[in-house]
Parts: C-alpha cells; structure tokens; sequence
C-alpha cells in the first residue's frame, strides 16, 4: 500500500473501510495445516527455513481450527478420514479458505481406489486447486498468493450472513 | 536347516502332516489348519529353532480354487538366520483358523487385519475388530470379486 | 485433545478399551477414570493416528489405536497393475524415506524374476538408501524435538534435510517423490556433479549434526521428559514386533544389513548401534549414531563405487533406453510388450526385506506368471511399531504418549496401506 510514502506527504490517508479490512485480512492469513500424508512433508519444508512462509505473513501454523482463516488440506482424503475433515472445516470461523494441496485432494491422483475420495469438492468448497504430487513448495507459495489476492478482492457485505460457499467473490468485481 | 525343522517338528508332533516346498531359497511348509498353533507353538520354543522374530501374517484369495484362502506366515529365526514360510489352507465355507496372537504377540494385529481384508475369522483372538476400514463395512477388499474401485454407495461420505 | 464424547468414539473401541486388563487400580472408577480422544487431527500423531486413552488421573491405564484413515488400498491396486506401474506408488508408502521404498521394491521384484542389476546401479541404490536413511531420521530427532518442546532443533534438522532433497534433484530430477529405481538397474546415471554435491554434504554434515546435537544432549528439559520414558526391554520389543531403531534401542542387533546382506552391505565397514536401556531417549540416540553410520558408508560408497552401465542386460525384463526405442525396431518391440503386458515373473512366491530407517520393510509377491502380481503383501514396519504403543504407553503420563510416538517415529502411509 506504501503506508509509509503517503503519511509522510500529507499526514493522513484516505481509504475505505473495505479495503482496509481485505487488506488486514489478505496480510495476515493463518493456515491450518491439515497434514494427512506426502504433502504435509512438502508443507513442512515451506514452514522451514529454505522456503520460509513467513516472507508472506503466514508462519502462524495453528493446529487448532478456532484460530485459523486458512485450511490447506496436504494428502489422501480417504472417506474415514472425510467425516474428520468436514468436521475440522465446520469448526473454523467465518470467513475461510480451502487450498486443495496435491492431486489426491483435488482428484484422487494416482489412487483409484476403494477407499479414497476422488476429490475433495465432493464435501468441501475449494477456492485452490494446487497440481502437482506433491506441489513443489514455491507451488504452495503461490497458491498462497493467489488466496491473498482473492482475499483482498472481498468486501464486507460479502460475509453477511451468508457461508462463503454461496458467494461468488470474483464475479462480485 | 531344512532336516533340522522337519525333525524337530517330527520330534516333539508325531502325527501331523507337513509339506516343504523350496523356491528361490525359500523354504515353505505346508501344514494343516487344525495344527497350526501347536506347529508354530514348536518352532517357536525349540531351543534349536527359535523362530522369535513373526515378520508377517498375510493370506492368499486363490478365487476359484477348492480351499479358496491360504493362511501365511513368516518367520525368522535371529539365532540361526533362517526365514521360513509356514502355510496353512483354509475354506471358504468354513472360513475360521485358529489365532496364534498367543504365541506372537505381534501377530495380533497382522490378524485382524487379514480378517478385514479377507474376512477369515480368527478363533479366540482377543481382540477381532476390523483395522483399517470402517467397522459399518460390510465387505472384505482383498477379495478376488471385490472391485477396484469399491462398490459405490457402501461408504459414506459426509453432506456438503 | 478433546473428552470424547460416547458417540464419536465406536463402542467396539470402547469396548476394547475396557477390555483391557489395566493392571493399575483407582478406588473408585466411576469418578477417576476418563476418556480421552487424541487425533487423528493432532499435531503430535505424525499424521492421522488416532489414540483412545483411558486415563486415570492423568495416568494412561490403557489404549487403543485407531488406524484406517489414511488406508488407501494399496495391495489391490497392486493386483491390478504391473510391476514397473507400483514404482511410483512406493513412494507414497514411507514418504519420508521415497528412495528406500524404491529400492525395496525392485529388489523384490528382482528376486522373483532373477534379474541382477550391474554393480554400479547396486552401489548408487545403496548410496541413495543410505542418504535417505539420514532425511529420515533428520526429521524423525527433530519432530521428535518439536514434539517435546524444542522447536529450533526442527528448523535446524529441516535444513541439512533440504540439501539432501537437492541432491536428489540433480540425481533424479524430483526433490521428494523420486521414484529413481527401475527393474533392473536406476532411471539414469549418476552424473559427476550429483556425485561432489554428495561429497560436499558429507564432508559438512558431522559437524552440522553435532551443532543439532549440542542442542539437546545438554538439554535438561529434553533428557528429562524422555528418559525412563516408554521403557520396553528386548524381548518384549522382539514379541511384539518391533523392529529398525526402536529395537535396537532395546539392545537387540537385528538389522537385516547384517542378517540378510543384501546390495553391497557386505563389504561395507560400519556398526550397528545399540543402546540397552529400552526407553525413549535410547532411540533418540540410536538414530544419531546410526545417521553417523549412514554418513560412514556414504564415504566408502563414494571411494569405492565403480563405473560402467546401470541396467541389466536383459531386453525381455529390462527397460531399454529410449534413444534406442526411438532408432531401433527390437527396442521398440521390448518397449511395448514390457509396458503393456509386463515382464512375467515365473510362478512362485518370494519375501524379500530390506531395512529402513523406520524398520523391516518386506514385499512378498505370490506371482501366476502374468505381468502383474496375483498377491502383493506389503509388510511395514511403522504398522508393526505401532503395536508396541499400547504396550509403551500404559503407566506414564498424557504428556508422554507425545514423547513416546514421537520416539517410535511412525509414518501413517505404511502403516495404513
Ligand atoms: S498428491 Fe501425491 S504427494 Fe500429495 S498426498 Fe497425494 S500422493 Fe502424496
């Protein structure tokens, strides 16, 4: 926003309260790692010190749903596993975001099998499709922006009432 | 090692029936399902043999043989480096062996696993629940004429 | 960690959790006892374990665990599709240690279809597992760590780990799911960059390792909340089927690179590590040594490893290259019938185990002579190791059971299947 510059010209700044609470809300993104399998090691290696997530604002990893903006689902979801999914996603608070980490999430990958979910979108909204078996971390990275920039796009009447499911936030623009 | 199993075996059970086999290195003994605790009770506790270490219990779908499933486990002896195989047939119509978590404590859980995936029932295992599918699912996967990719509709998933 | 409530846990849990003679009594049950629900959603399970403690107090008097949820059908996809196909999929199996599962896999494969891979292809299997071996333990002392409450021990071991995954990048090309063996030899040669970036890595690692180490080994809060903690003695371990550091930290030897040589473990010069006291800080340590053991025979694999192919001659089981699919017509014609219809092992049934880092890691095959294995038994070691749990954690506190699965380090995809 360059804060900064324009304070030191004028001494004040205009903006809406919108976009003061997008942008708040795009800086500061709090996932909640849902590590299941493979790719919550790729996941790890981005909270780590080569990728280092942190450059993004998002360090906070918080393994308790309450906290979190921010579901990254890393692995398999198999249909055990789907209940506690589902269950971890209704707990998190209004507004959220999924990232669909991996080609299991998004599709069942290379599991065509009995026990796995063929895609996650069957029980829970996604915003990100994230290719790859695992995604490369600058990938995760970038689904990471990509949320950031989706986020910045909301306004507040976009969250009344309603679940975010039911709302097309980029087609509102 | 070979003559050292069948006599020791032939020593302490003198009327069971055994069957060796080799391949590649390996030796396997075929043994009938009504001996196999006292079999594997042996070849545990002879202080010749000492197979302490069970690697594995695991069973084969045969489909459209007579005696449908066989019933294998791995041993290994750490005394004398030894790995053996030792099989037992069972039926499908009479689809019950008994458990040999007594002897091995680790067996029990290679068991129940081989009863989910297979549906052969354990006699007297303490602990006879299914391992990794769900307890509601009523089929056994590992089956020959269960399909790859399941049977739709048997798993729940939850509503959106 | 949540109370759970009676409907979420499934009563045969309960009533298996119940069933367990807990050997510990409380004067009164009704009021003591409780139920406690960890994971699958826990930081700490390494995954998607999932415990059902009985607590008394805060006294584990028994437990249940609860696997499944990562269960996804491996053996079965394995009868449906040929050797070369499952590759990728051992990846998946231990993911922390991709390369091991590789070579695991194909040694199998070989021995039931007698392939003999060239000594250099032999030698870089063993280099990769060895490497492997030391990501994942990397990670094994510094979740551990985190586990217990030292977190810059995780970001320490988190980088030495990513210089290895670069290696492997120039080796293979993939940083984490590197499915580099094939039938019969490795996907490509090892060039002579990969072979200085692992020179260098070694040369480093001891003393980036001691840096890890100087961390905990002084640490008082560390040293007192794993010694004396999960104790389990030799023989109990070995009944229970325990196997790979968490034995050997018992003060049992077995280590299939010694009992049943496979590659070149013969003519490598290196200890195996092992500590008698059986508790959690014992497998802590055994893991340290056995990284500097690792790091040992990676220096005589880099002095010793010899040149020439790595695939096995044999056009009717073996991949051929493909500039030589490209130009030639009897290439072409292998290329095809392997891909399609698979190399059609003889009949019989074989059982070949390698170690991991986690433990005995065993493929047994029974094989109709079709491409494709008619049964295909995946025998993990973290499924076995996890056995041992309720045994481990039966008579300490709650905040152990952390420290406890974190010492026996399992990794839910081979576990679940
Ligand atoms: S996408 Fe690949 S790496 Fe990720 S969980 Fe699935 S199999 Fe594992």
């Amino acid at each position: 926003m360059g804060l900064e510059a324009k304070l030191t010209q004028d001494g004040f700044l205009t903006t809406k309260i919108d976009a003061l609470l997008a942008w708040s809300r795009k800086s500061s993104v709090w996932p909640m790692p849902m590590g299941i399998s493979c790719c919550a090691i790729e996941m790890m290696a981005v909270g780590g010190p080569k990728y280092d997530i942190a450059r993004f604002g998002s360090e906070v990893m918080r393994f308790t749903p309450r906290q979190c903006d921010l579901m990254i689902v890393a692995g398999t979801v198999t249909y055990k596993m789907s209940h506690v999914v589902k269950k971890i996603y209704d707990q998190m608070p209004d507004p959220k975001w999924v990232i669909a980490m991996g080609a299991c999430t998004s599709s069942g990958g290379m599991y065509r099998s009995y026990p796995v979910v063929q895609g996650i979108d069957q029980f829970l909204p996604v915003d990100i499709y994230l290719a790859g078996c695992p995604p490369r971390p600058d990938n995760l990275l970038n689904a990471l922006i990509q949320i950031q920039e989706k986020i910045g796009r909301t306004k507040g009447r976009d969250f009344q009432n309603k679940p975010l499911s039911e709302l097309n936030v980029i087609q509102n623009n | 090692m070979k003559e050292i199993i069948l006599n020791q075996l032939n020593a302490s059970l003198p009327n069971i029936q055994v069957e060796t086999s080799e391949f590649k290195d390996e030796l396997t003994i075929q043994v009938q399902k009504k001996d196999i605790v006292e079999v594997c009770k042996v070849l545990k506790n002879d202080s010749e043999l000492k197979f302490i270490h069970c690697i594995d219990v695991t069973a084969i779908d045969w489909a459209r043989r007579k005696d449908r499933f066989t019933v294998v486990y791995h041993l290994f002896s750490l005394k004398n480096k030894f790995q053996l195989v030792v099989k037992a047939d069972v039926d499908e119509s009479d689809c019950n062996i008994d458990t040999v978590s007594s002897v091995w404590r680790s067996a029990n859980w290679h068991e129940r696993e081989v009863y989910d995936m297979y549906g052969i029932t354990f006699n007297f295992h303490p602990d006879l629940r299914r391992m990794y599918m769900p307890e509601e699912f009523e089929y056994h996967p590992l089956r020959k004429d269960f399909p790859v990719l399941g049977i739709p509709g048997s798993l729940p998933l939850p509503k959106k | 960690m949540e109370i759970a409530d009676r409907d979420e846990v499934h009563p045969k849990i309960i009533e298996a959790l119940l069933k367990t003679d807990a050997g510990l009594s409380s004067d009164d049950a009704l009021e003591n006892e409780m139920i406690l629900n960890m994971g699958p959603q826990h930081p700490a399970t390494h995954g998607v374990l999932r415990l059902v403690l009985r607590l008394d107090g805060e006294t584990v008097i028994a437990c249940v665990p609860e696997l499944g949820y990562l269960h996804r059908g491996y053996e079965k996809m394995a009868e449906n599709m040929s050797y070369y196909e499952f590759i990728p999929h051992t990846d998946r199996l231990d993911y922390l240690a991709p390369l091991c599962n590789n070579v695991a896999w194909v040694l199998a494969v070989e021995k039931l279809a007698g392939i003999q891979a060239p000594p250099r292809a032999q030698y870089i299997r063993m280099l990769i597992s060895e490497l492997s071996r030391i990501a994942s333990h990397l990670i094994a002392v510094g979740s551990m760590a985190m586990d217990v409450g030292a977190l810059t021990v995780f970001l320490w071991t988190i980088r030495e780990r990513e210089k290895i995954l670069d290696i492997w990048d120039i080796i293979c090309g993939a940083r984490f799911t590197n499915s580099y063996t094939r039938i019969g030899g490795v996907a490509n040669d090892m060039q002579p960059e990969a072979k200085a970036k692992v020179q260098w890595f070694i040369n480093q690692f001891d003393e980036n390792l001691e840096e890890c180490e100087k961390l905990l080994n002084a640490n008082r809060i560390f040293i007192d909340r794993l010694e004396g903690v999960g104790v389990i003695s030799g023989e109990d371990a070995l009944d229970l089927g325990l196997t790979g550091p968490s034995l050997r930290g018992s003060g049992v030897d077995y280590d299939i690179r010694r009992y049943q040589p496979y590659l070149f473990y013969n003519e490598m010069d290196f200890k195996i590590p092992t500590y008698t006291e059986g508790d959690c800080l014992a497998r802590y340590f055994v893991r340290i040594d056995e990284m500097r053991e690792s790091a040992k025979i990676v220096k005589q694999i880099l002095d010793k490893i010899p040149q020439g192919d790595v695939q096995a001659n044999q056009p009717k089981k073996v991949l051929p290259k493909k500039h030589e699919v490209y130009s030639k017509m009897e290439e072409l014609i292998h290329d095809f019938m392997i891909v399609n219809f698979g190399i059609n092992p003889p009949d019989g049934e074989v059982y070949h185990a390698v170690e991991n880092p986690k433990g005995e890691l065993g493929f047994y095959f029974v094989s109709k002579g079709e491409g494709h294995p008619w049964k295909c038994k995946i025998r993990s070691p973290s499924f076995n190791n996890l056995q041992s749990v309720p045994h481990l954690v039966k008579g300490y506190m709650v905040s152990d059971v952390v420290a406890i699965i974190g010492s026996i380090d399992p990794v839910m995809g081979e576990a679940d299947k």
